[in-house]
């Protein structure tokens, strides 16, 4: 085995584009993964017309919130592309300068202040269906986002009136008179009045009152929370049921390690065995010089070593800049080994099975890339049906149960690293079993 | 001469197709034999069962397949190593005492002492195929299997290497090829064997196949294995190689 090794090492080191692109690829197609799970979607760029008149304002109670704070609130939401007037916008819409406009309508501060006709807003979109969907989604929320924040605004207006009422005093409302009496004092003085009051029916009326003043402060301090309960109806507690949190830049890390690993690894093996049949040295090896398991165990090993260095010195690199838990490190090498044999197993096999280089590295190809697709698949955003189905394909392949194992090691994620590297090499056996079958016939 | 190679009652099957019957002969030190008869006649399925690349159904080879050099039809070499690469690492696998002295007498036998470092993917066909024939006899093995060796090769390249081929015969090598140039066999081959649908029809030199066809053959060995298969072949499928 050692001489095949020597022998394989010099080929591929005279294959210097074949070594570079097992590099540049994989490491491309990791990176290209990497940014695109762990960078956020950039703020959308949307031209938006605001046709209020300046200085409008929308009145709560006895105050009054200003309707460019909406206008701001979008703006923080979105890429924002001021437009003068609806025509505008659109024009930056047909450009593909923006990819949606926003018109906030005149009327607005008056919608706002009635209570029976509701605000809305024009919202122009362009583009093909994905693109419509997209952009819908992200302008659905960043409006959202904006009505939120607007109506905590007005929350706060409103509860500060509420809060003037109550306490009373200099409250600063415009209109309000000097040192006015709150809600809040009145049944106390009341009681005082009422206590120097001889008993008679002026006694009882202003009973009445005090009652009614005792009752109207308390349900109008309970209306402050009332108001805050209004603006966020429901607020979310997480709870991960088993494992640990784990943040989204380093699964992407983990993510784009075993894409390389299973890119590397798959492909070098299935090149190697199918260009020992494309070289027609496979009989002359087989004829009583080398068994056919110790040729397949040769170049799943020699595939598996070189996509663990790969894979290692990529997640070393990565972590310079994304924080990894280095006290982890004997866990990493652990899951890239176990993964690294058995993508080597399915290497060799495809290499058996597909009988050239071309075929394999195609065949390689072609499997490779859904499996890591179907792997990444989140449960629930397909049907069940649908998702069962791609849980048996992952399952059948080393892809997911690597990449459980990985995340494992390094993130600490469930489920835990021992049932993960049981499931691959049981795969690594598997594989090497179709291998041995597809290398029966030599010619 | 006692045999340097023993083929007893040979079978090979398929599945349902019967490559070999009941093929049975010797080949003697120094001897050139070469395995004739048309297409699917069994004469691949004959030589890389000697050479050890397949077992048969049922029969036996007197010789283990470290026992047996072979070169097959097309070049079996690693493209990108070089010509001594090749040799080296062949000779290693088969457990050769003296490696690089056993690569530098190859390197002589076959005339690509000064092309030892380049790259096989660079040679000729016809040097190729005598690296291809080296490596058969890296391990000095007693008995070489040749399968097709000419098949790809101008004539002038064919030449060189029945000059090659024969010069092994000499030095005591038992040489088995098989060829769909009748000619080439008429010419350099001590013994001709004739299979026809797996079976072994004839065994003997070349001469005796052409009395054997009769007047109708003439001295065209060629004219003549037509004549007898059309008069021997097992079945109706007969033609020349």
């Amino acid at each position: 085995m050692k001489r095949l090794l020597r022998k394989d090492l010099l080929i591929l080191g005279r294959s210097r584009l074949l070594v570079a692109l097992l590099i540049v690829y994989p490491v491309a197609i990791a990176l290209l993964i990497g940014l695109a799970i762990s960078r956020s979607p950039s703020r959308p760029r949307v031209a938006i017309v605001d046709e209020t008149p300046p200085g409008e304002t929308v009145k709560v109670g006895s105050q009054r919130v200003s309707v460019s704070r909406y206008a701001d609130e979008l703006f923080n939401q979105v890429q924002s592309v001021p437009a003068s007037s609806r025509a505008q916008a659109v024009a930056k819409l047909k450009s593909g300068d923006v990819i949606a406009a926003v018109v906030i309508p005149p009327n607005i501060a008056a919608r706002l202040s009635s209570t029976i006709d509701r605000a809305s807003l024009e919202v122009l979109y362009n583009g093909d269906a994905l693109e419509q969907s997209l952009v819908q989604s992200s302008i659905d929320s960043a409006i959202a986002h904006a009505n939120l924040g607007f109506s905590e605004q007005i929350q706060q207006a409103a509860a500060r009136a509420i809060q003037a009422l109550l306490q009373g005093g200099n409250s600063g409302i415009l209109g309000a008179p000097e040192n006015m009496i709150g809600l809040s004092q009145i049944p106390s003085s009341l009681q005082g009045i009422v206590a120097r009051q001889p008993r008679g029916h002026a006694r009882v009326e202003l009973e009445r009152i005090e009652a009614f003043a005792s009752f109207a402060a308390q349900n109008l301090s309970l209306s402050k929370q009332v108001l805050s309960t209004i603006s966020q109806p429901i607020s979310v507690k997480s709870t991960l049921l088993h494992g640990r949190r784990t943040p989204l830049n380093t699964f992407a890390v983990v993510v784009a390690v075993n894409v390389s690993l299973m890119f590397v690894c798959v492909l070098l093996a299935a090149g190697g065995i199918a260009l020992e049949r494309e070289e027609r040295t496979l009989g002359r090896l087989v004829r009583g010089l080398v068994s056919r398991e110790t040729l397949l165990v040769e170049k799943g090993l020699l595939a598996a070593g070189c996509s663990f260095v790969v894979a290692l010195a990529m997640l070393a690199g990565v972590g310079a800049f994304v924080a990894l838990d280095w006290g982890r490190a004997g866990l990493w090498l652990l899951a890239l080994a176990f993964g690294a044999v058995a993508f080597g197993a399915l290497g060799v096999a495809i290499g058996a099975l597909a009988r050239e280089v071309r075929a394999a590295s195609l065949l390689a190809f072609l499997l490779s890339l859904p499996l890591a697709l179907l792997a990444l698949v989140p449960g629930g955003s397909v049907s069940r049906g649908f998702y069962d189905a791609i849980g048996a394909v992952s399952f059948a392949f080393p892809f997911k149960a690597s990449l459980q194992a990985l995340d494992a090691a390094v993130n600490g994620a469930s489920p835990t690293i021992g049932g993960s590297l049981v499931h691959l090499a049981g795969l690594a056996i598997l594989f090497g079993a179709l291998a041995r079958a597809g290398l029966r016939r030599v010619e | 001469m006692s045999a340097v190679l023993s083929v007893s009652a040979l079978a090979k099957r398929y599945g349902e197709l019967e490559a070999l019957h009941d093929v049975s002969f010797q080949v003697r030190a120094g001897e050139l034999v070469a395995v004739i008869g048309p297409n699917g006649a069994g004469k691949t399925t004959l030589l890389s069962i000697i050479a050890g690349i397949q077992p048969p159904t049922a029969g036996t080879v007197s010789r283990s397949a470290n026992e047996v050099g072979w070169a097959p039809q097309q070049p079996a070499l690693y493209s990108k190593l070089s010509v001594a690469e090749n040799l080296e690492l062949f000779a290693r696998l088969e457990k050769v005492a003296e490696p690089r002295a056993a690569v530098a007498r190859m390197l002589e036998q076959t005339g690509l002492a000064d092309r030892a470092r380049e790259p096989v993917a660079r040679l000729s066909g016809g040097n190729r195929q005598r690296v291809n024939v080296a490596l058969g006899l890296i391990a000095d093995p007693p008995v070489l299997a040749l399968d097709e060796p000419s098949a790809s090769l101008d004539p002038a390249q064919r030449g060189r290497l029945w000059e090659f081929v024969g010069g092994l015969a000499r030095g005591g090598t038992a040489v088995v090829f098989s060829t769909h140039n009748v000619n080439e066999a008429q010419r350099f081959a001590d013994r001709v064997l004739v299979l026809a649908e797996g079976h072994l029809l004839f065994d003997g030199a070349p001469v005796t196949l052409l009395r054997d066809a009769g007047e109708s053959g003439g001295d065209d060995l060629e004219r003549a294995l037509v004549s007898f298969l059309e008069t021997h072949a097992p079945t109706s499928k007969r033609g020349p190689a």
